[in-house]
């Protein structure tokens, strides 16, 4: 490959070649790998609580890597007990440390462990795509500085949480705690604590089974940082922990980011209690495509939203729908741009498209594929090769798809995108807005006018136009109807973790 | 346009006819269109119409594209591949009121052997002087296959009348030029009088023959990443060869997101027409980092069928040496210095 | 009742001059009410019904005073219906005097109300927050332009004294001035344009959820109702309102007040009957978006609450009783708003301003 590009290379410039068409050759990148090592992964990691990295009491269980389904480390999962003690230690360090602080000083602690972040990204990057099978260049560009621009944004809000619009004493709740999922195992760690201590809340909260490294590897920034013991508390394990987590009489507020399923079993079983809750559960985004899009960028928009974390993402642009009069020359650009999509090693700097988290995750991918197949959608898969080891499924995309289908309606949370087509503005909208979900949506057109009334018309949280999948910790995002309640980012954000429900004016609430 | 005839947009027809006669007695004047694109070039208001029918850019999208595939990372025998391949699609360029005879002899002699110290690296593909420095440099590289650019139409600003831009091409040709770079009238274009651009193109494509055509778009002056996209189909339907960006006289000059715009041109002509033009960056890319990135981008935006001297070409002159310097340093494992590599 | 007219015009009755001749009644009295200074129209209803009996028995030229009665129905897609289930309940006052039949909206009412919420959603949330301020401001106006009937009503149906009820009603009027005016700042005050780190133009804005299903307390019947209802309307949401089981009577006459304010038909739906038998069909209902749980506590109150996790509805619970005589703060407002962020690039205008990255 390289080698014979050289000499087809030389053969052009020097027999003329500059005349004579025919002598590209194929020009393949060499493997461009980010250093394992760099990672410092240890061989066994801990919980951490109430300021100390202890043994949980639920066994060592082992985190593997998706990308090569090898053991990466053994992680000390919690037993329920583990929870109680992380639950008092957050409601000690509530009650004796963190609601005594001022905010000032909370927003220093925020402002270190940005920093922190920030001078450790590196190593996070690799244990983000070791543990979960990401792109390293998406960890390196994306999640990582993300998350410490979380951190830094929120400490800002700590002295200033009486300008936030919730009245001018806003009061924390207490303890949250929190559960999160594996797409983005830092990114949504930093959402969910950023703002619940920047408010003065302590925390428990607990990744999921699959990547807690990155979140414990925080837990050591925060310890270097300095934060008080106590104030963040993460808990190991599995959904039992989960759920004993959000059941927990010791907690006053609780957010979940995750599926609509048990979204909805979390809200059931907190019915009556009175715990503040916030949900950003699942979606089936609609990215419509009118025929005056910038076409390309439509095309760059549609690969983004739906490939971008191999398409483990909630808001993932996941429903094409595009115009009919223009549906041949975007699907034919489309597919020749997703056939440049570079699937294999995450850890590769070149690589788009990484593993797949879990052979669970493969696996309902495969199923609902499968059952696009049977419903009479037309598949096309990229023609990449495809690893033979670890949880791989390439770039595709299914065509004559209809809203009744089940990979038109149901989260398939994998690099599989399903295109409707469309005749006028009020079908597209009928079209997106049909659907339990709500969380984001995608609107391509060069037409001003067109773009604000279909932002105003989308029944979804975040619309983005001309763009896809951006994210900004000063920007809400959270989503209508099924995709849950509740914002995260923005000032809208923070009332998920104030007490902001007084009824009246002079009970706090502005 | 069903036939291979030219198509008469306006006045300039009239202007052009006296001057192309016996070149387009030798040569068509440039290949006929596809029947679905045959009517777009009938008439200035026609041609108006497609090109403000052709999709819009998103400035911060191409530009979101391009800084995202400026992060691939070229290691290794695929990086000493690229740089083997972007030494061989150098227009070693000097276009300099100063050019002496002394001057562009160098410069051959540079493009022959870009690095003495090693004969394996690659020729240039070709040297880009001005008309009346072509005979000079035509002398010097005879028999070498390394070809012979020459700017012509009143370069840079190409404000003068189609006759002497029609002499300027002439006299390259003439004195062995085998490529021409031309400039379009970017002032015509700006003022919407897209059939007299059009013309002018199709005018000096007549005059090329079977010489190859740059269109220099200079995109620094279109201002808008739209213009460049209209101003890249307005070149290719008027008969380009290639699409180039700039002059090297106005910045900004090559930048990768216009690039990417162009790319995406020539490979959208290509699926509408079967006929692949080329593309020469030119002005701004000075070191193998940037290099290496545009072809990054010819490989992923147009495709590799581009990854060619034929289809895709560098106008430089000090990019030379820094891909040289990047190449030993890719066999030796060790970085050099300038006084290393020799100047032209 | 052989007296009750079934005539939908009655609604307008009530807008007729007290009735001169109707005398301080018992229930008034025991109330120690100043009853005999202004005639109110609970007592004339008491009255008419004695005046009414003793027509049967004979006709003389007093008789010409029999009022006419008002039918309490439902408030329906801007129509008063009786429920398609044809069931009424009595009303009684607060001494147990008969006052009225309610109608007892079932199932089906109820899922009417939703229909005709959802159908009037998308022009009422469409609205400008100007014409949206100007109608609630009307509904200000056409409560105080029935401001006596009002306070009648209160005593009557709350048990209130002429002072309670007057500043009941007022303050219920005050609210809805307060709402009137919320609409043109929800979006100053709760939204945002966003500095985010890139080259986008972001900004977030509050919009309604869609169709909220309250129930107003069970006591507090004017003022109550009027501060469940007014924040949900106000920023453009649609809302079905299961009214006080026992006290319906002010919720029926404010349809009346509704439906002649300019308010779209649908905006507000209006169901008297059970919040125990109505609830959860409306908190399981797949299209409602929110509940407001005020008016139910106890086991219902979770039992709603849990139903409501069916379809991830929003739900609005207070910390304890609220106390409607004091200034609204902003939570129930915000709790049936959903954030909309909206993204879109900016950058450079041409390409001699450089690169957005």
């Amino acid at each position: 490959m390289a080698d014979s590009t050289r000499a087809l290379a030389r053969r052009g410039s020097g027999s003329g070649g500059s005349v004579t068409p025919g002598s590209a050759a194929p020009w393949e990148y060499a493997p461009a790998p980010e250093s394992a090592a760099s990672g410092r992964i240890k061989p066994r990691y801990q919980m951490f609580v109430d300021g100390r990295f202890v043994d949980g009491r639920g066994g060592d269980v082992p985190t593997i890597n998706p990308a090569t389904e090898g053991e990466l480390a053994q992680v000390s999962w919690a037993s329920v007990d583990d929870v109680d003690d992380a639950v008092r230690a957050a409601r000690r360090a509530y009650n004796t440390v963190w609601s005594k602080m001022s905010g000032l000083a909370r927003g220093k602690y925020l402002f270190r462990i940005a920093r922190g972040i920030a001078e450790r990204s590196r190593e996070l990057a690799v244990v983000e795509t070791l543990d979960n099978g990401k792109p390293i260049k998406e960890s390196r560009d994306a999640d990582i500085p993300t998350a410490a621009a979380h951190f830094f944004y929120h400490a800002g809000w700590a002295d200033k949480l009486q300008h936030a619009g919730f009245g001018p004493h806003p009061k924390a709740l207490g303890v949250a705690g929190q559960v999160i999922p594996w797409n983005f195992p830092l990114l949504m760690a930093a959402w969910k604590i950023a703002p619940a201590l920047a408010a003065g809340n302590t925390v428990v909260i607990k990744p999921a089974e699959s990547t807690p490294l990155s979140i414990l590897v925080l837990a050591e920034i925060m310890q270097d940082a300095g934060l008080p013991e106590g104030v963040v508390n993460i808990v190991t394990g599995a959904g039992d922990i989960g759920a004993y987590l959000v059941n927990h009489p010791g907690i006053d507020k609780v957010a979940f980011t995750g599926s609509t399923a048990v979204g909805k079993l979390i809200q059931q079983s907190l019915a009556g209690t009175g715990k503040k809750v916030t949900l950003e559960l699942g979606g089936k985004a609609a990215n419509i495509v009118f025929d005056d899009a910038p076409i390309d960028q439509a095309v760059e928009g549609i690969v983004n939203g739906i490939f971008f974390n191999q398409g483990h993402v909630c808001c993932a642009g996941s429903r094409l729908l595009v115009q009919e009069s223009v549906e041949d020359e975007v699907i034919s650009k489309l597919r020749d741009r997703i056939s440049t999509l570079r699937l294999g090693d995450p850890m590769d700097k070149n690589t788009d498209i990484g593993a797949i988290n879990s052979a669970e995750q493969l696996s309902k991918i495969t199923e609902l594929s499968a059952a696009g197949d049977a419903e009479g959608a037309h598949r096309w898969t990229s023609p990449c090769p495809v690893p033979d080891k670890g949880f791989f499924f390439p770039p595709t995309v299914f065509t004559d798809v209809s809203q009744s289908m089940r990979i038109a309606r149901e989260e398939i949370f994998g690099p599989v995108l399903s295109v409707l087509t469309f005749r006028t503005p009020d079908e597209a909208v009928a079209k997106a807005n049909n659907t339990p979900y709500g969380l984001s949506a995608g609107v391509w057109t060069e037409k001003g006018s067109r773009i604000l009334g279909m932002a105003g018309a989308l029944r979804a949280g975040v619309v983005w136009a001309n763009t896809f999948n951006r994210f900004d910790p000063t920007a809400a995002f959270g989503g209508y109807k099924e995709s849950g309640f509740g914002r995260e980012g923005g000032r809208s954000g923070l009332a998920a973790y104030l007490d902001t429900d007084s009824d009246t004016a002079d009970e706090g609430a502005a | 346009m069903g036939s291979p005839a030219p198509v008469a947009l306006g006045d300039a027809t009239s202007a052009r006819a006296p001057a192309t006669s016996a070149a387009s007695v030798a040569v068509p004047p440039r290949p006929a269109l596809p029947p679905h694109l045959a009517g777009v070039v009938a008439d200035e208001s026609a041609l108006r119409r497609f090109l403000y029918g052709l999709p819009g850019v998103d400035p911060v999208g191409v530009e979101s594209r391009a800084a995202s595939l400026a992060t691939r990372s070229i290691k290794k025998g695929s990086k000493l591949a690229a740089l083997d391949l972007a030494i061989s699609m150098v227009d070693l360029t000097t276009l300099e009121g100063a050019d002496t005879p002394g001057k562009v002899k160098s410069l051959c002699a540079k493009a022959r052997r870009p690095d003495p110290d090693d004969p394996s690296t690659p020729q240039v593909a070709a040297v880009c002087v001005y008309p009346d420095r072509v005979s000079i440099a035509a002398a010097e590289l005879a028999g070498t296959g390394i070809g012979v650019a020459s700017v012509a139409t009143a370069f840079p600003s190409g404000r003068s009348s189609l006759s002497i831009k029609l002499a300027d091409t002439r006299l390259a040709i003439e004195s062995g030029a085998t490529e021409v770079d031309m400039v379009i009238d970017r002032g015509a274009f700006l003022a919407g009088e897209y059939g007299h651009v059009f013309d002018e193109i199709a005018a000096i494509k007549a005059e090329c023959g079977e010489t190859r055509l740059k269109v220099i778009l200079e995109t620094g002056e279109l201002a808008t990443y739209d213009n460049v996209r209209r101003a890249s189909w307005l070149a290719m339907l008027a008969g380009a060869d290639f699409i180039k960006t700039s002059t090297g006289k106005v910045s900004p000059a090559a930048t990768l997101p216009v690039i990417h715009v162009m790319l995406q041109a020539v490979r959208d002509w290509r699926t509408a027409t079967g006929r692949q033009v080329a593309v020469k960056p030119a002005g701004g890319i000075r070191s193998a980092k940037d290099a290496i990135r545009f072809l990054v981008a010819v490989h992923e935006v147009a495709g590799p069928e581009w990854l060619d001297p034929f289809y895709f070409r560098f106008g430089a002159s000090s990019l030379l040496n820094d891909l040289i310097m990047q190449r030993r340093k890719q066999l030796s494992g060790h970085y050099w210095g300038p006084d290393y590599v020799t100047v032209a | 009742m052989a007296q009750r007219r079934t005539s939908t015009a009655a609604k307008d009755a009530a807008t007729a001059a007290p009735t001169k001749a109707a005398p301080a009644t018992a229930t008034s009295a025991n109330r120690g009410d100043k009853a005999g200074a202004t005639a109110r129209t609970a007592s004339r209803r008491t009255a008419s019904r004695r005046v009414s009996a003793d027509a049967g028995g004979g006709a003389n030229g007093v008789i010409s005073a029999v009022p006419v009665l008002k039918t309490y129905k439902l408030y329906i897609g801007g129509k008063f219906p009786r429920s398609e289930s044809g069931r009424t309940y009595p009303v009684r006052g607060s001494s147990g005097e008969f006052l009225a039949n309610a109608a007892q909206a079932s199932r089906k009412d109820a899922r009417d109300a939703v229909v005709a919420a959802r159908k009037a959603f998308g022009g009422w949330s469409g609205a400008t927050a100007y014409n949206r301020g100007q109608v609630i401001y009307r509904i200000a106006e056409m409560l105080q332009g029935r401001r006596a009937q009002f306070v009648e009503l209160l005593m009557t149906a709350e048990g209130y004294g002429a002072k309670a009820a007057a500043a009941a009603v007022d303050a219920s009027i005050d609210r809805l001035v307060h709402y009137a005016g919320w609409t043109d700042k929800l979006a100053q005050v709760f939204g945002s344009s966003n500095p985010v780190a890139g080259p986008f133009f972001s900004f977030s804005t509050p919009e309604p959820t869609g169709v909220v299903a309250a129930f107003a307390p069970q006591d507090d019947s004017l003022l109550g109702l009027v501060s469940v209802i007014a924040p949900i309307i106000t920023s453009g949401n649609a809302a079905v309102v299961v009214t006080s089981e026992a006290r319906p009577l002010p919720a029926v006459t404010l349809a009346e007040v509704l439906a002649t304010s300019d308010l779209p038909g649908g905006v507000v739906n209006i169901l008297t009957g059970s919040a125990a038998e109505l609830g959860t069909h409306l908190a399981t209902h797949a299209d409602i978006n929110a509940l407001d749980l005020t008016g139910v506590d106890g086991q219902l109150r979770i039992a709603l609450a849990r139903d409501a996790a069916g379809t991830v509805k929003r739900v609005y619970t207070p910390h304890g009783t609220p106390d409607f005589t004091k200034t609204s703060g902003t939570a129930r407002l915000r709790a049936f708003l959903e954030t909309k962020t909206v993204w879109h690039p900016t950058g450079a205008i041409s390409l001699a301003g450089g690169s957005s990255y």
